[in-house]
């Protein structure tokens, strides 16, 4: 059995508050290897807390604390900033929500990407440029060079995201995370994107911790799922048996989707029950279960 | 109740005069509920701001329970049987006024008497118990402040409700909440909704017909039962539908 690519034991992430210490991750375990995971729950649960205390980007007074949390073997737990920027970006990389917010407004598309890429490879300016390109037309855009001249506000939604996703993944990756990529997009580029992300997660044999507060979309996309829920996951599932989950709570957010294949009268509402912050000992091992064969 | 014939809106002054709506005609019936879908910036929003007549640059025809409305004049009347709901419950209510100040000058500006039992009232209408009444929008959640947006919109009595993705910021524990509230309050006040909304499935859920627009232009007319029989017919509507079947 190889190592994972991730590990995470026991991740806290805590913030001074008030009224109080608030643990907006309470004790999360689970191994990546090369799979798509998601993470999804509702907003609060701490879905993106996760991908950011994994990135060392969450800001004090906010503290992370971890049993282990190692990249290849590696402790990457509170290491110095100037080594995590190295990790940043060089072997893990994030895509966020919108990619408006992302992308630099005033430098153009190309410029971003090559100053990224150079950031990690140390290329020169013309390889930068050559990689720049091909990661363009990976994502499939059409027409790289005119491209590479545009500011972000002159393009769409999808392709601000899609050229996200090329510049994340330029300097070679092993993991993405991927924020709420498509929450932003319309319904109907979605899946472009989605496949685009995909394909190259998939050539490159990337580990992906997909984010997301759709469940629908997340038993399509991915092959295994962490449901979180106050800052702990409640249930792992393998991705296309979602719609068998055991877990009262996932089920509830099943239950409360209006379905295009299945009308219903009244929505279900979820009824939410206090054990489920609680953990539950029979669970212990599964949140750390790797998918078959790894 | 609301019949829209031929209408384009616009922004800008010719030569820079873009038109987002071009043309489009629909009717809703009293009592209707009607969806709207399309890809951003297909005119939805717009379409509702002109009926709800917070943009006068139209041509064409919005008649409003059998009295057209008129680009050039705004009346109380109108502004009683119309009311909108925005899509972000963070921005659409003010972050220093309390449920109580939001509620009670919506009922002063309408010139309505009994504000206090009308203030209880609409909070019971929107399933906000009588301790949020002097709360402020940072003491609440998305879903919270989007019921205090709901009860504002119903403190004029309103009967038609433009409805703007009322649920697209919301979890879906508590879009199921709110589209259940939605539904119970068209059925206890008879109201009539135009509702717009990304995702088919809350169409097909809410509305009992819809129009599917793409740049400013209504594609199809449909029934709900045609979109889950898979009987759309123009292309983008199948295309629509294919994406949120995941196909
Ligand atoms: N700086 C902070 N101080 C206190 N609480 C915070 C801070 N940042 C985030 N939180 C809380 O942490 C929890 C998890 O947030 P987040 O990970 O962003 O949720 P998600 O991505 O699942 O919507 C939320 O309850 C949020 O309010
Ligand atoms: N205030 C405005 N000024 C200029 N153009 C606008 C304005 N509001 C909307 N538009 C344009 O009108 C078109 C339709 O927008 P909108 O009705 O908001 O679309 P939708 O709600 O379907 O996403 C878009 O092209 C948009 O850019
Ligand atoms: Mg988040
Ligand atoms: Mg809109």
């Amino acid at each position: 059995m190889t190592a994972p690519l991730l590990s995470v034991r026991d991740l806290r992430v805590t913030f001074p508050t008030r009224q109080g210490e608030f643990q907006a991750v309470r004790g999360l375990s689970f191994d990546l290897g090369r799979e798509r995971l998601a993470i999804v729950g509702e907003s609060g649960s701490g879905k993106s807390m996760t991908g950011r205390a994994i990135l060392g980007l969450v800001r004090p007074p906010g503290r992370v604390e971890a049993a282990a949390l190692t990249l290849q073997g590696r402790s990457i737990l509170n290491l110095p900033e100037r080594q995590m920027r190295a990790i940043r970006g060089g072997q893990i990389s994030m895509v966020m929500q919108d990619p408006k917010f992302s992308l630099n407004p005033v430098m153009t598309v190309g410029q971003q990407i090559i100053e990224a890429y150079r950031l990690h490879a140390r290329a020169p300016r013309g390889e930068a440029r050559a990689k720049a390109l091909e990661m363009l037309r990976a994502v499939q855009i059409r027409e790289p060079e005119r491209v590479m001249d545009t500011y972000p506000h002159e393009v769409s939604g999808g392709m601000g995201q899609r050229i996200m996703i090329a510049m994340m993944l330029a300097p070679g990756p092993q993991i993405l995370i991927a924020d709420e990529p498509t929450s932003a997009l319309d319904v109907s580029v979605r899946g472009e994107v989605l496949s685009i992300m995909d394909n190259l997660v998939k050539d490159r044999g990337m580990g992906l911790i997909f984010i997301s507060h759709d469940l629908n979309l997340v038993s399509r996309f991915c092959d295994r799922v962490l449901i979180m829920y106050a800052g702990r996951v409640v249930e792992t599932l393998p991705a296309r048996e979602l719609h068998q989950a055991r877990h009262p709570y996932t089920r509830g957010l099943l239950n409360s989707l209006p379905r295009l294949d299945a009308p219903v009268d009244r929505l279900a509402v979820l009824q939410r029950d206090e054990a489920w912050r609680e953990p539950d000992p029979a669970a212990a091992r599964a949140d750390t279960d790797l998918p078959g064969g790894l | 109740m609301l019949r829209v014939e031929d209408l384009t809106i616009w922004f800008g002054q010719p030569p820079d005069r873009i038109d987002a709506v071009r043309g489009v005609g629909f009717d809703i019936a009293a009592g209707e509920s009607f969806g709207l879908v399309g890809e951003s910036g297909s005119g939805k929003s717009t379409i509702l701001r002109a009926v709800a007549g917070l943009n006068p640059n139209w041509s064409g025809r919005i008649e409003v329970d059998g009295r057209p409305l008129r680009a050039d004049r705004r009346d109380r009347a109108f502004f009683k049987t119309v009311q909108m709901v925005f899509q972000d419950p963070y921005a659409s209510l003010h972050p220093r006024h309390s449920v109580d100040a939001v509620l009670g000058e919506t009922l002063r500006l309408q010139g309505m008497d009994r504000i206090d039992s009308r203030i209880q009232k609409l909070l019971d209408d929107v399933g906000l118990g009588r301790g949020f009444r002097f709360r402020y929008p940072h003491q609440l959640s998305g879903g919270q402040r989007q019921r205090v947006a709901i009860a504002r919109a119903l403190a004029a009595e309103p009967r038609l409700l433009l409805l703007d993705e009322p649920t697209s910021a919301l979890d879906v524990s508590v879009q199921a909440e709110i589209l259940n509230l939605l539904a119970d309050l068209r059925a206890e006040h008879g109201l009539t909704y135009l509702l717009v909304s990304h995702d088919l499935a809350v169409i097909a859920h809410m509305c009992d017909r819809l129009a599917v627009m793409q740049q400013g232009r209504i594609v199809e007319i449909l029934s709900a039962a045609q979109l889950r029989g898979d009987a759309a017919e123009a292309p983008y509507s199948r295309h629509l539908i294919a994406a949120s079947l995941g196909r």
